[in-house]
């Protein structure tokens, strides 16, 4: 006879706030087999759980199920309490009262039937509850990851740091990322090289970390602890052990006017080439879509060149195949493209730029060596507009997101533009300043009060060129909508942060979800904000949302910490959710028929077919048998199954069974 | 083949050359537009300023006779006509309670079965596709066309051309022979119903649209409105005062470009029938 305890949960007020919690409890404890039965304001709390911990010592516990919230938050937590108490955890139970009927439904006599509903057929359930022993699997203790910007290079020095492997794959020539491309760094105007370069060297000479560059995850199979990953290392088309660096083949490269990713189209590079004279691995690729061999047949130029004979037309993209344990997603942003703005004239008009355009401009790596020079005529301008939320925070344009970095960066470019143009007159349309963080306010204040940055409060309709200036035409709020109009000489829009072309190929090749945006979904926006939802694949930086620096860091550090914790045991625990075949005496053996039907429909190969042999080693049947390292629990082989010979652990077909006759009041 | 037509006040008073050179471009090319019998007013701004119920009303009552009539297709010149049609059509059809509401009070059936087109949807699918070869005098100028706010806006609702930067007209413009200028106040206010009530804020509005056009060279601004259409062309002294010059571009309806392009008559076309002296 089962001796079972229900738990009925308020969750504060909300379950009881639509749910007679008192009542649910009452009638519980009137079912065959419960033993004991209780509401109670917190069950999470501390009190809460010593009430179910108590009840199992006091009254004898077979079974226990907890009418509360949904069981992905706290079916840990009361599992663990079950088994601190002597139950095996897997004799618990929850009934999902908050998600499924209090927060859905209004107050009133029907909601609180539905609860007592919930908890009826888990009751049963649990009755055919079997206790369950965790799986054990091993950790290869390597972390994967992915994209080489400063979230990427803090999480590996970080992992590494601790002891552990690290493989680092950056799909551009050189790690880096947007950080690189900066020029000074809010709120304290530190030059962002010569924070970021240090840390890149650091990561290219770390001796737990491979890096490799130009390269893109393929594909990923596996589970936390034991993932495969196929890695494409794209063709550099050289020797990477030969090349010495000397620079020579791109100072001699024909082809020299295709515009630079790193510079933002702003400046030029040629079709052998290394990004920026900082990159790292300082050796340059051939961008074989536009060098002239690859498209003429004829040129070598770079290989007649090059003193070490380390070019290599012929090389193939290799796929390589890496054992991980963890994989760290830092694959980072991108800011929306023209044509978004036609009002704006973003690519029609020159000196209408991107706020990334800009920090090239301003920085002393960039096009015009850190003067602020129009690209249209290398005119210094006079007058400036930045317009903030250019297309962040529009839901007309889809982004109704605020994309959080722009406030800051504009403020630093008004500051920089008038530290660097003196005399010069700069403004900034902005809808709201968001300046939260430690010290950003007070840049802000500064740039307005200190260097005379005028704010207009206020959006523009139009941009338009009119005797040579680019008319910009929007209204100030302040002044009673007053429409106003400046003829400046450039303007910088602070373009939406977005995610990066591909965010939602990765993301499947990764099964993590992703938001309508494409951003990547964090596991529980304040709890878990490093953690996806597949177990083992974590994020860091702007590929979650729009991040600065310091953000991106912390998210890093963060992710590293949660790697490292994964890596400090030899083996990891998995819940036994997992299918088995049955086994049976002789003659039989199993009901399995070894028809292998299961076998073609596992998602995850882990079906595999076992030889049952007798004493003289002759086999006398053959039957299928699951892996429980790779099974995932998804109960694909137990609708397959004819015989009916395959069940999932914990939800068998007979708890499945017992669960509908509960609800239709059978029992 | 016939098509329902809406004219609204304006074609029937101030604009009555924009009617003309639809029906005399409608009859060249073999189309009957068929007025919609017992018409009444869109409701315009007024409406929807004072009653939401009456501003859809009105329009549903217009979409109800011309079902009754037989009409799968209406063609709005207006574009503020067509603006109110088309948002009552929407909200009718988002809410099935204010739709029983509003016909209820009509009195009469509404199913929304009836398309309505504006001049440049119009254009586009039944004069273009045979326009060419009818094309006798190209339209060979330099000419800036002018949207205004209403014709592509709401953009959610109208599903129609570019919000920011419409092409539409320039499109139409182009298979007629002439140039589209690439310009800065397509879809600027022009100041709209203050003609009446503050002529010199129409004169302010309408200025810098006349002024940019002629910037940049444009010898005819081409519209598809009624209400841009007599700011910019009757409010034309107004408009020079605040530009301090004197500017004759003329302003003429996407019909009557064509219905030049096409050799029909002057007259017939109504250009005798505006301030600026069309002489393109």
């Amino acid at each position: 006879m089962s001796k079972i305890g229900v738990f009925v949960c308020h969750c504060g007020e909300n379950i009881s706030a639509t749910v007679d919690c008192a009542r649910v409890a009452e009638t519980a404890g009137n079912y065959d087999g419960v033993a004991f039965s209780v509401d109670y304001k917190y069950m999470c709390s501390d009190p809460g759980q010593n009430l179910i911990k108590n009840a199992i010592k006091e009254q004898g516990l077979t079974g226990v199920v907890v009418a509360s919230c949904s069981p992905r938050m706290h079916e840990p937590t009361f599992r663990k309490a079950c088994a601190e108490a002597g139950l095996n955890p897997f004799m618990c139970e929850m009934a999902n009262l908050r998600e499924h009927c209090s927060w859905v439904h209004e107050k009133g006599e029907a909601t609180t039937e539905k609860a007592i509903d919930l908890v009826r057929i888990l009751v049963e359930k649990v009755k055919y509850n079997h206790s369950l022993n965790e799986i054990k699997v091993p950790v290869t203790k390597t972390a994967l990851v992915i994209g080489g910007g400063i979230a990427g290079i803090q999480a590996s020095l970080d992992i590494a740091n601790t002891g552990h492997k690290v493989i680092l794959i950056e799909k551009d020539p050189s790690i880096g990322g947007h950080m690189s491309q900066l020029s000074e760094t809010f709120p304290t105007l530190d030059c962002s090289q010569c924070i970021l370069t240090p840390r890149m060297v650091e990561v290219a000479q770390h001796p737990n970390i491979t890096l490799y560059t130009y390269a893109e995850l393929e594909s990923l199979e596996g589970f936390i602890g034991n993932f495969k990953a196929k890695i494409r290392r794209k063709s550099k088309s050289i020797d990477e052990k030969l090349c010495t660096g000397c620079g020579l083949c791109t100072t001699k490269c024909p082809v020299k006017k295709i515009p630079s990713e790193f510079n933002e189209g702003l400046g030029k590079r040629t079709a052998i080439y290394v990004p920026f004279p900082q990159a790292v691995p300082n050796k340059p690729v051939i961008d074989r879509a536009n060098c002239t061999y690859y498209i003429k047949g004829k040129c070598k130029v770079c290989e007649i060149v090059c003193p070490t004979g380390a070019i290599r037309f012929d090389q193939e993209d290799q796929i390589m195949e890496v054992e991980i344990g963890a994989i760290v997603i830092a694959t980072g942003f991108t800011v929306k493209q023209p044509d978004f703005f036609p009002e704006y004239g973003y690519g029609k008009f020159p000196d209408v730029i991107t706020g990334l355009q800009f920090e090239r401009l301003a920085s002393a790596s960039g096009p015009t060596l850190g003067e602020i020079r129009r690209p249209s005529d290398g005119k210094i301008p006079e007058k400036i507009v930045f317009l903030a939320c250019a297309g962040s925070r529009d839901p007309a344009k889809g982004i109704p997101y605020c994309s959080k970095i722009c406030c800051m960066y504009i403020a630093k470019h008004a500051m920089l533009y008038q530290h660097k143009v003196h005399g010069g007159k700069s403004y900034v349309f902005y809808m709201d300043i968001r300046a939260g963080g430690k010290q950003y306010e007070e840049f802000v204040r500064r740039a307005i009060e200190d260097d005379g940055v005028n704010y207009v409060r206020g959006r523009v309709s139009r941009i338009y060129e009119k005797n040579g200036k680019l008319i910009v035409a929007g209204v100030d709020t302040l002044l009673n909508a007053m429409p106003v109009e400046i003829d400046a000489d450039m303007v910088v829009l602070a373009t939406a942060g977005v995610a990066n072309e591909g965010a939602e190929e990765l993301a499947q090749k990764l099964h993590v979800s992703y938001d309508p945006y494409k951003f990547f979904a964090e596991a529980h926006p304040k709890l878990k904000p490093v953690e996806t939802n597949t177990a083992g694949i974590f994020l860091a930086g702007a590929c979650q949302a729009p991040r600065d620096i310091p953000e991106s860091v912390a998210m890093a550090s963060g992710a590293a910490v949660k790697v490292a914790a994964l890596f400090s045991k030899d083996e990891l625990t998995r819940e036994p959710i997992i299918a088995v075949v049955n086994r049976q005496a002789p003659p039989v053996y199993s009901s399995c028929v070894g028809c292998f039907l299961c076998v073609s429909a596992c998602p995850y190969q882990a079906i595999e077919k076992e030889e049952i042999k007798n004493r003289n080693g002759e086999v006398i049947k053959s039957i299928a048998k699951v892996n429980p390292g790779l099974c995932q629990g998804c109960g694909t082989c137990v609708a397959f199954c004819r015989t009916k010979s395959i069940d999932i652990q914990g939800y068998t077909n007979e708890q499945m069974y017992t669960e509908v006759m509960a609800l239709l009041n059978e029992y | 083949m016939t098509l329902g037509f809406y004219p609204g006040c304006s074609l029937k008073g101030s604009s009555r050359e924009y009617a003309e050179s639809v029906l005399a471009l409608a009859k060249a090319f073999d189309i009957n537009l068929e007025e919609i019998n017992d018409w009444n007013c869109c409701g315009a701004t007024a409406a929807h300023n004072m009653n939401k119920e009456l501003s859809l009303a009105l329009p549903t009552r217009i979409l109800s006779l011309a079902e009754k009539q037989g009409l799968k297709e209406i063609v709005v010149p207006c574009a503020a006509c067509y603006s109110r049609l088309t948002v009552t059509k929407h909200e009718l059809a988002e809410d099935s309670a204010l739709c029983s509401a509003v016909t209820e009070s009509n009195g009469l059936e509404y199913t929304g079965s009836v398309s309505v087109l504006n001049v440049v949807q119009f254009l586009d699918k039944y004069i273009t596709p045979n326009l060419e070869g009818k094309v006798v005098k190209p339209f060979d100028h330099k000419v800036a066309c002018y949207y205004g706010c209403l014709l592509v806006r709401p953009h959610e609702i109208l599903k129609f051309d570019r919000e920011e930067d419409p092409q539409s007209l320039d499109t139409l413009m182009l298979k007629s022979g002439a140039t589209p200028i690439d310009w800065a106040f397509k879809t600027e206010c022009c100041g709209a119903g203050l003609s009446v009530s503050r002529t010199s804020s129409v004169g302010r509005l309408s200025g810098k649209i006349i002024g940019d056009a002629k910037d940049r060279g444009a010898e005819t601004v081409i519209v598809a409105c009624p209400m841009c259409h007599s700011n910019l062309d009757m409010r034309r002294d107004a408009i020079n005062s605040y530009l301090g010059e004197k500017i004759d571009i003329p302003v003429l309806y996407i019909t009557q470009a064509i219905g030049l392009a096409i050799g029909l008559d002057r007259k017939e076309l109504g250009l005798q029938r505006h301030f600026v002296k069309v002489t393109v």
